[in-house]
């Protein structure tokens, strides 16, 4: 007894002891918060500069033309990068399109109806360890499997190596968004006599949609501004595409292009370039932000 | 039992005596067995009170009415549970025809996030049916029957999510009449409610049984008391006594039935 008595701090004693004890604490706690402040503040500064920098030197180049025009050749002015950017919005679609119905199927199967299968474990697996896949391998992959097989580089084999670097992200994230979802919704609905199929079609999935969309977006974001992938699958062309199946031009190739000839109005055009690419991705995110919305 | 309770049974023809019945029934989780050899007959258009302590297998009998245990991985049963003296386990019987004839209410209110139009029209819209006449008189005719029909009726396309915990139980009712099911369990369906919503529930029952079989499982003996014609009472998953409600609350036939209505254990 005489030991909790004696070594507890006391809330009512005057000791002085107790009081320089209570101001060292209190004096911890508010530099431990300013650290915490000051750290997050700092992770706000590359955002912010990557931000200014592509808005100081995009701005001055950017006006409709740029979306009209083909890219100048060397040394030239004016023109604009037209076919990069319907190169990269049809690319990045093409590797939606195989990618994203793929990856919600998928991850309906593991969460749904197979959870703790042996199969369903490795997909996880695997589809975790090909988040890392350094983007090249997937450009590394398209060419060998479309590219050496068709005998040409074209927007097909960059949409495939996109879809390969957004599959594992899609995957991932709509299992997360799925297994978000309130499993009370599902026993209501199984109470009522719903099948499998018709609670994940009308309850699990409009629910989860919000949270996928959001894995999509994160995708597509990633996927819009890779270069590796594209640069031996779809190559690039200085003119409009006329089909898929000829190399096309994309952002990213154009920026990677343009960044380092000794041209300054090239350089110039390479941060509108970027301008544009992180405008396309901020407003599809905005975008599918507010259609999918939960509404309830 | 209450006088009005009393009243409303004596004036009703009666139904079926074993509308639902139990035989002979086991049922396991895995290796722990949950329910040990219960036969009980479960009487038509009356409520029927589930008691006892926690774990002691209630719920677990409740749930499989319906079939809903089998949601459940590793669980098995022996024994039989027939449905108007159809077994519910026969190979013809399809699982989800079952849970549209049974059903179920829980004990956290679970509606939808959806709009309560929505919520109603669940139980049709699965089945197949689309016919707006038919859907708006439904969703009518299950607020009415589950007193709800003055508060929403203005609020039909709102998300049922913005209504009173309360109001949310009394969806979720709506929601399992709207199939116009035979039976209609409940699961501590006044467990997470205010007592001002569980009065608003229990005259709810009182009504729905000129309609409905219930089976209510509840851990408020006086809930029991006041709602049911017949009670149950469960202990270590063995059905300890089945009989006439006022018996049961004034003259138990077994000694541990009377030691769990007077507090000696809980």
């Amino acid at each position: 007894m005489d030991n909790i008595v004696t070594h507890a701090p006391d809330f009512f004693s005057n000791s002085q002891a107790e009081s320089t004890k209570a101001i060292a604490r209190s004096l911890w706690n508010r530099v431990l918060t300013s650290i915490c402040v000051a750290l997050s503040l700092l992770t706000l500064v590359p955002l912010v500069s990557i931000i200014y920098l592509v808005l100081k030197n995009g701005l001055p180049l950017l006006n409709w033309s740029v979306f009209t025009e083909l890219p100048p050749a060397a040394g030239m002015v004016g023109g604009g990068f037209g076919n990069a950017v319907v190169g990269t919005i049809v690319m990045v679609g093409i590797g939606l399109l195989m990618s994203g119905p793929l990856g919600i199927l998928s991850a309906i199967y593991i969460n749904e109806y197979a959870p703790a299968s042996r199969l369903s474990q490795a997909v996880r697996i695997v589809a975790k360890l090909l988040t890392g896949i350094p983007s090249i391998i997937c450009g590394v992959f398209a060419f060998a499997v479309v590219v050496s097989t068709t005998g040409m580089f074209s927007a097909y084999a960059g949409g495939v190596a996109l879809a390969v670097l957004m599959l594992p992200t899609i995957l991932l994230t709509s299992e997360q968004a799925l297994m978000g979802v309130q499993s009370a919704f599902r026993e209501a609905s199984y109470g009522l006599g719903a099948t499998k199929f018709q609670t994940i079609v009308r309850i699990v999935l409009p629910d989860a949609l919000p949270a996928i969309m959001t894995g999509i977006m994160l995708a597509v974001a990633r996927a819009a501004g890779e270069t590796a992938p594209l640069i031996f699958t779809a190559l690039f062309s200085q003119f409009w595409a006329k089909s898929l199946s000829e190399p096309t031009a994309s952002l990213s190739v154009l920026i990677y292009n343009f960044a380092t000839v000794p041209f300054p109005h090239q350089v110039q055009m390479a941060w509108t370039a970027s301008l544009v690419l992180v405008a396309f991705v901020t407003l599809a995110n905005i975008t599918a932000q507010l259609v999918f919305s939960k509404k309830y | 039992m209450t006088e009005d309770a009393a009243r409303s049974s004596a004036t009703q023809t009666p139904g079926r005596p074993d509308f639902l019945t139990v035989r002979n029934f086991d049922f396991f989780y895995g290796k722990k067995q949950a329910l040990f050899d219960i036969n009980m007959d479960i009487p038509e258009k009356r409520v029927t009170a589930f008691i006892g302590p926690s774990g002691c297998g209630k719920s677990t009998l409740l749930r499989n009415f319906n079939r809903m245990n089998e949601l459940i991985d590793g669980v098995r049963h022996s024994g039989d549970i027939k449905l108007l003296g159809q077994s519910i386990y026969n190979k013809e019987v399809e699982v989800i025809a079952l849970r549209r004839s049974i059903g179920m209410v829980f004990q956290k209110s679970n509606p939808f996030p959806k709009s309560i139009y929505e919520n109603i029209v669940y139980g049709l819209r699965i089945s197949g049916e689309s016919k707006k006449s038919v859907l708006d008189e439904a969703v009518e005719r299950s607020l009415r029957g589950a007193a709800l029909w003055d508060e929403a009726k203005d609020r039909l396309h709102e998300s049922a999510l913005g209504l009173s915990g309360g109001q949310m139980q009394r969806l979720c009712i709506a929601r399992a009449i709207a199939n116009r099911p035979k039976v209609l369990l409940m699961d501590e369906p006044c467990s997470a409610l205010d007592p001002i919503a569980t009065v608003k529930v229990e005259e709810l029952i009182h009504e729905l049984k000129q309609e409905f079989t219930i089976v209510i499982v509840t851990h408020n003996m006086q809930q029991a008391t006041r709602c049911s014609d017949r009670t149950a009472f469960f202990y270590l998953g063995k059905l300890i006594e089945y009989a006439e409600t006022q018996k049961i609350f004034s003259n138990p036939g077994q000694k541990q039935t009377e030691d769990y209505i007077t507090g000696r254990f809980g």
